[in-house]
């Protein structure tokens, strides 16, 4: 009784007051380095492009695959884990009526954790003791130092996800029989699988740390290179499906619409969740060992992703024409007239849905096994997740800043910095087409990946490949200039922007939506039946791995 | 569930069906499989196990040749193969290092080759011409500069 009536308290005075300020602050933390990251890899990534055009000759403390590592590391690990976090901790805080005490003391000793393992995975980056890049496949091996950095950063992702759960749990508590608020569904999903899917990597560095010290003679590769792959891929799967939340339950709302089907939601949800894991076996279509039963098991496993995500197309266009509609749109096509495209808030995450529709066509076709024997580690893989990351999921959390920043900060999003929103996603769509278009392009010609400037000793076939590196530079050109315009309209909201008070925008559910089982909240369940797709794709790969590994390599530094 | 979305949802389901088949097909009854070799190797006696104690090109049958290679920071032996046009070639290899990518660009010749592992792969080079052959996994400092070339006659 007594926390019941303190939850309506703290319901009220969320109401009245906005998010509470310690709260407020968490968030506000994330979001800091997360665009401190977006800067700093953006820069990186243009040396790249620079670079790999031939435009750029980089200095000699400063090596191509020096500035890869950090570009890979800033963009595709903080960048995105401190976005998601910032995110889901502030919807958490909004939707279950503040976060407990514990929790917020948790978030903070994650952020602690995440930034000194930062600290210490870059210093051997900075000093070339770890230009092994962001997938460390041994038997390079970097500085040991660098792993530990690795497992603190994992570490503090933990400390987050049970954060999210025990505020989630003390939610349910206070309200049984009563569904999660679909934002904080999400953010358990998200946590879910940071959690179980950070776990194989945190196997695979604890392999790692006593052989790259030397207690520990040679290395398994293959089953670490595995191991990987089951963290790597279920990796930017998470931040899809943050940016899936932001599609199903902010964008109907910013368009003064309602939310699609609460049940169905949900079931993505789930589906996401439990089908993940499994899917990493795709980036190993190409590598000896793997029976071709068991890769054709995994491409199965792998496509089934596609499914849930061709549900949320549908739902998306659904929810654009209903609204559309309702506000007056008329024919078979006048409803997305009717869209509000002047708002950075609606435009950003709808380019990223609609490049959702490339990044994801890619995605099943580069997953299928002989057409993945074209495509595998050749440009056309950057191009494909510069797509997917770069701009689905990027985009999506740009849109997601507009409200979410003057809201952390108690301010509001002015027509000035709304309209240079518009112009920066103009700009990231047109640099993203350059540069990923291109990288699709060259990488069918045969251009490979992560490889400096060269022309493979005068190679006529390299040669032809200039022109797309040239354009892939020019697209580079035009996203450092979005990154910049997009840091700049982070900061700005966050310290300058005129004080007043913003919305957390959640849609309602539909008025004749149907009611959504309760079934839906069974977390455990979904838990086993994840751990058990898990071990259906990974027990006979990783148990024939171990049994019949060849003798290990001992660690080896080729830079 | 609406109508239309039930015929959406039972096209998209097809059409990962049709993914599936046409992967099995190609992979099963043509052949065409990723290369997936099982045997393994102790990576630190690359040189004293055979066949990669005597890497090199070999003449097998009507217009087929064996090769048998290494790749090593930052190299492949042999390098610069000569075949005829029309030869159907097989490829064995392994790593004595760090995990490298065994691509020849303008064909569908890629596998990764990871110390420890012995890989296969086949093909049939119809087109005369000089084809780059590359490393596509970053193998260390010197990773762009590792290629060599396949003349076909």
């Amino acid at each position: 009784m007594e926390t019941a009536l303190k939850e309506s308290y703290i319901q009220k005075v969320n109401r009245y007051m906005g998010l509470q300020r310690e709260d407020a602050r968490i968030s506000k933390s994330y979001l800091f380095v997360a665009f401190v990251a977006l800067l700093l890899g953006g820069i990186l990534g243009l040396l790249q492009g620079l670079n790999r055009a031939g435009m750029l000759e980089l200095p000699y403390w400063l090596n191509y695959y020096q500035v890869l590592t950090a570009h890979g590391v800033l963009l595709v690990l903080v960048l995105t884990a401190f976005f998601t976090i910032g995110y889901f901790y502030a919807g958490l805080s909004h939707t279950l009526g503040g976060l407990l005490p514990k929790v917020r003391k948790m978030a903070w000793i994650g952020f602690s954790l995440k930034i000194v393992g930062f600290v210490f995975a870059v210093i051997p980056i900075l000093l070339n003791q770890a230009s092994v890049l962001y997938t460390f496949y041994p038997p390079m091996a970097a500085s040991p130092y660098f792993y530990i950095g690795l497992v603190l950063i994992v570490l503090g992702v933990w400390m987050c996800a049970f954060g999210a759960f025990i505020n989630v749990a003390h939610w349910r508590k206070n309200n049984r029989g009563q569904n999660l608020p679909i934002f904080s569904f999400f953010a358990t999903g998200v946590f879910v699988l940071l959690f179980f899917g950070s776990i194989p990597v945190a196997i695979e560095v604890f392999m790692i740390i006593p052989w790259a010290f030397g207690w520990v003679e040679t290395i398994n590769v293959m089953l670490s290179r595995t191991l990987f792959w089951a963290f790597g891929h279920t990796l930017v799967n998470i931040w899809y499906l943050t940016a899936v939340s932001a599609w199903y339950v902010i964008v109907p709302k910013v368009i003064g619409g309602r939310r699609f089907s609460d049940t169905l939601t949900r079931i993505v949800v789930i589906l996401l969740v439990v089908m993940n894991i499994p899917g990493g076996f795709h980036h190993q279509i190409v590598d000896p060992g793997i029976s071709q039963e068991v890769k054709f098991l995994h491409v199965f496993m792998s496509l089934s992703i596609a499914f849930p995500s061709l549900m949320t197309a549908y739902a998306m266009f659904s929810v654009f024409e209903r609204t559309g509609r309702k506000q007056g749109g008329k024919g078979l096509l006048g409803w997305y007239k009717k869209l509000p495209w002047g708002d950075v808030r609606f435009l950003a995450p709808m380019i990223a849905m609609i490049a959702f529709i490339v990044g994801g066509a890619g995605g099943i076709v580069q997953s299928t096994n002989q057409l993945n024997q074209v495509v595998h580690n050749t440009m056309w893989i950057v191009g494909h997740f510069h797509i997917t990351v770069g701009t689905s999921v990027i985009l999506t959390f740009f849109g997601i800043t507009y409200w979410l920043v003057p809201y952390i900060s108690n301010r509001t999003l002015t027509p000035k910095i709304n309209r240079l929103g518009v112009i920066q996603t103009f700009i990231w769509t047109v640099g993203m087409l350059f540069m990923a278009g291109s990288m699709h392009y060259v990488g069918l010609l045969g251009a490979p990946r992560r490889t400096s400037y060269t022309t493979y000793g005068e190679s006529a076939t390299a040669m032809g490949w200039d022109p797309f590196m040239i354009l892939i530079a020019i697209g580079g050109v035009l996203l450092i200039v979005g990154v910049l315009l997009q840091v700049y309209a982070v900061f700005h909201l966050m310290f300058r922007a005129p004080k007043g008070k913003t919305e957390f925008p959640i849609a309602e559910r539909e008025e004749h939506d149907t009611y959504t089982p309760y079934w839906t909240e069974r977390w455990g369940n979904w838990i086993v039946i994840m751990l058990l797709l898990i071990a259906m794709g990974y027990v006979i790969p990783i148990v024939d791995f171990t049994i019949n590994a060849p003798p290990g390599s001992p660690p080896i530094k080729t830079w | 569930m609406s109508k239309s979305e039930m015929i959406w949802l039972a096209l998209s389901f097809g059409m990962l069906m049709a993914f599936m088949l046409a992967t099995g097909y190609q992979t099963f009854a043509l052949e065409m499989g990723p290369p997936s070799h099982g045997e393994t190797i102790d990576p630190q006696k690359v040189d004293e196990t055979a066949p990669f104690d005597q890497p090199g090109i070999k003449k097998i049958g009507e217009n087929e040749y064996e090769v048998v290679m290494t790749m090593q920071i930052f190299s492949f032996n042999p390098s610069d193969i000569e075949i005829p046009a029309g030869a159907t070639v097989h490829f064995i290899l392994t790593s004595k290092d760090v995990t490298h990518g065994f691509q020849v660009a303008g064909t569908n010749i890629n596998a990764m080759v990871m110390p420890g592992h012995i890989q296969k792969i086949t093909q049939t080079f119809d087109r005369p011409g000089e084809y780059l052959v590359l490393c596509n996994e970053y193998c260390g400092a010197g990773h762009q500069l590792m290629s060599t070339t396949i003349n076909v006659k």
